[in-house]
């Protein structure tokens, strides 16, 4: 009993040094974050091979997923400079002179949905059509002309949808005079169709190699969990929380996910290096300015941030299955 | 300080480690926990470390009742008691400042403050000059001793010790028994698991006895006469 107020004044000063101003105790947490993510880092480090080996693999799946999508973003980027430049072209009889096709001509502008109308006619076509040929001599042996007047019609900018411009042709084909409308834009819709089917396959395949990347991080940092399994231990036992405990497992998996990020922005430029002559050339013979555009900096940052999070989501999944279990009782001792 | 009552653990249908166990021990107090390989020492260890939860009966650290303690106010009850284990389970991966300084690093205490109670856990143990050591660079007594430190550095009221000399010479053990003397001079309640007879007798304090479970000897709360019993 008479010891007990001594012991009452060590209990209260105990109780102080636990809880210290919350100043201190948030810089502590701060400073301990920090030795955690360098002493992490630094465990990377020393082991260069394997790290940049999961650094590689990382980096090759998260590559292959956003070369694809921005490839596909840049033929978007084609398809859509062509809609703007869809254009109907409607052949009219042959036996409808010049006068009547230019009548029809005007009723056609007159429409709401139509912008411009170019007439074409017969005379000129030909004329156009032997010089850019090369077949005058042929042509010279045809009686009569064959080619018909044409009226070349650009839709008004909100008819340019594809039921807008279906209603257009529907209305020029019932006019009386013409003989056929044809519109350029099946080969468009072909690829918008492709491109939306293979925006659909990288999306798939860029979830599919997400997952494997989590996988492949949740297994290295179970090995590290493995490997430091005594420190997990006497983590525990000296009343070490769940969240401690984990902490640099997590950031483990972040800066796996940091090299990871690195290696793929590496790959992407290089083989945008490789590609980008072939592709100019390419593109060059079909008169299309259409380039292959790398990663821009918010992209390469969104790359690396991505990368970082699947990285922490990889060692959260580990730390979540190994870890949590993990019992100091196993240290104690057998009975 | 702790108190079992009626503790029963069951690993499962036909091993019953602890049977109906009662004792109480009073802040300040050391005591020895002794029987046979297999009586039941780890398991009563455990269920007050929170690494075991009885099958029956309460047990009462520092006023909490543990049983009903959700799974993550663990870490915070482990905070107050200090362990000291036979094999000391040190790391060797790091010095024996960073050793010592885990309990501290757990909590978030600052630097300087770790430093500071660091230094004092080292001094009182006698092994100051060998903080920057590699722990697997000193002796058996040595490293036990890093263990005790680690311990007893967040200041615990509560010291648990589960055969602390089993790997030391009779001198050594004197040693070790004699800090934790001192340890329960400044109020620490102390409970030492050991079979080493020789020494409980050489120490005379009060000894719970377990015998396939059952507490045959030392039982009755409070009575047995640890320093600041009454």
């Amino acid at each position: 009993m008479a010891a007990d107020p001594r012991k009452k004044a060590q209990s209260t000063r105990g109780a102080n040094q636990a809880r210290a101003p919350w100043r201190e105790q948030a810089e502590s947490y701060f400073i301990h974050h920090r030795k955690v993510a360098r002493d992490s880092a630094n465990r990377l480090l020393h082991t260069p091979v394997a790290s940049l080996m999961t650094w590689t693999v990382m980096g090759v799946a998260l590559a292959l997923p956003v070369a694809l999508l921005l490839l596909l973003t840049s033929l978007q980027g084609v398809s859509a400079g062509w809609e703007s430049s869809a254009r109907v072209t409607a052949y009219i009889e042959l036996d409808v002179p010049l006068e009547r096709a230019r009548v029809l001509g005007n009723e056609i502008s007159g429409d709401g949905r139509v912008a411009g109308v170019e007439l074409e006619d017969r005379d000129q076509a030909l004329a156009e059509f032997r010089a850019s040929s090369g077949l005058e001599d042929a042509l010279d042996y045809l009686e009569d002309n064959p080619l018909p007047h044409t009226l070349l019609i650009t839709p008004e900018e909100g008819a340019r949808s594809t039921e807008g411009v279906e209603g257009l042709v529907r209305f020029i084909e019932g006019m009386e005079g013409i003989e056929r409308v044809q519109v350029d834009l099946g080969w468009l819709q072909r690829l918008n169709a492709m491109t939306d089917l293979l925006a659909r396959a990288v999306w798939a395949l860029a979830i599919l190699l997400a997952a494997a990347v989590v996988l492949v991080i949740g297994n290295t940092v179970r090995l590290s969990i493995e490997s430091r399994r005594d420190e997990i231990l006497v983590a525990k036992l000296v009343g070490g929380t769940d969240s401690f405990v984990r902490r640099p497992f997590l950031y483990t998996g972040a800066w796996f996910g940091l090299g990871g990020g690195i290696v793929a922005l590496i790959l992407l430029q290089l083989s945008l290096w490789w590609l980008s002559g072939p592709i100019e050339r390419l593109a060059g013979l079909y008169r299309s300015d259409f380039s292959l555009d790398g990663l821009h900096i918010d992209g390469a940052l969104a790359l690396i941030i991505v990368s970082m999070l699947l990285g922490w989501l990889g060692a959260w999944v580990a730390v979540k299955r190994h870890l949590d279990d993990m019992e100091p009782g196993d240290i104690a001792g057998g009975a | 300080m702790i108190e079992f009552r009626q503790v029963t653990k069951r690993y499962d249908s036909d091993h019953t480690a602890l049977r109906q166990v009662n004792f109480g021990l009073e802040r300040g107090e050391l005591a020895f926990l002794t029987g046979h390989s297999g009586a039941g020492k780890s398991t009563l260890l455990k269920l007050i470390m929170v690494m075991e939860r009885p099958s029956a009966g309460e047990v009462v650290v520092g006023g909490q009742v543990l049983n009903r303690l959700p799974r993550r106010q663990i870490p915070y009850i482990r905070r107050h008691i200090g362990v000291v284990f036979q094999n000391h389970q040190l790391l060797f991966d790091r010095t024996v400042f960073d050793n010592v300084a885990m309990p501290l690093e757990v909590m978030g205490a600052s630097p300087r403050d770790t430093g500071r109670r660091v230094r004092a856990a080292l001094d009182k143990v006698g092994l100051l000059q060998k903080e920057k050591m590699n722990p697997i660079q000193l002796s058996g007594g040595e490293q036990q001793r890093v263990g005790i430190a680690r311990a007893v550095v967040n200041k615990p009221p509560v010291l648990l010790a589960d055969e602390p000399t089993g790997n030391l010479d009779p001198a050594l053990s004197a040693d070790i028994m004699n800090l934790f003397g001192q340890f329960s001079q400044v109020g620490v309640t102390v409970l030492i698991a050991t079979h080493d007879i020789a020494l409980i007798n050489e120490m005379g304090r009060r000894t719970l006895k377990l015998d396939h479970g059952r507490l045959v000897a030392g039982g009755t709360p409070v009575l047995g006469g640890g320093v600041h019993g009454r």
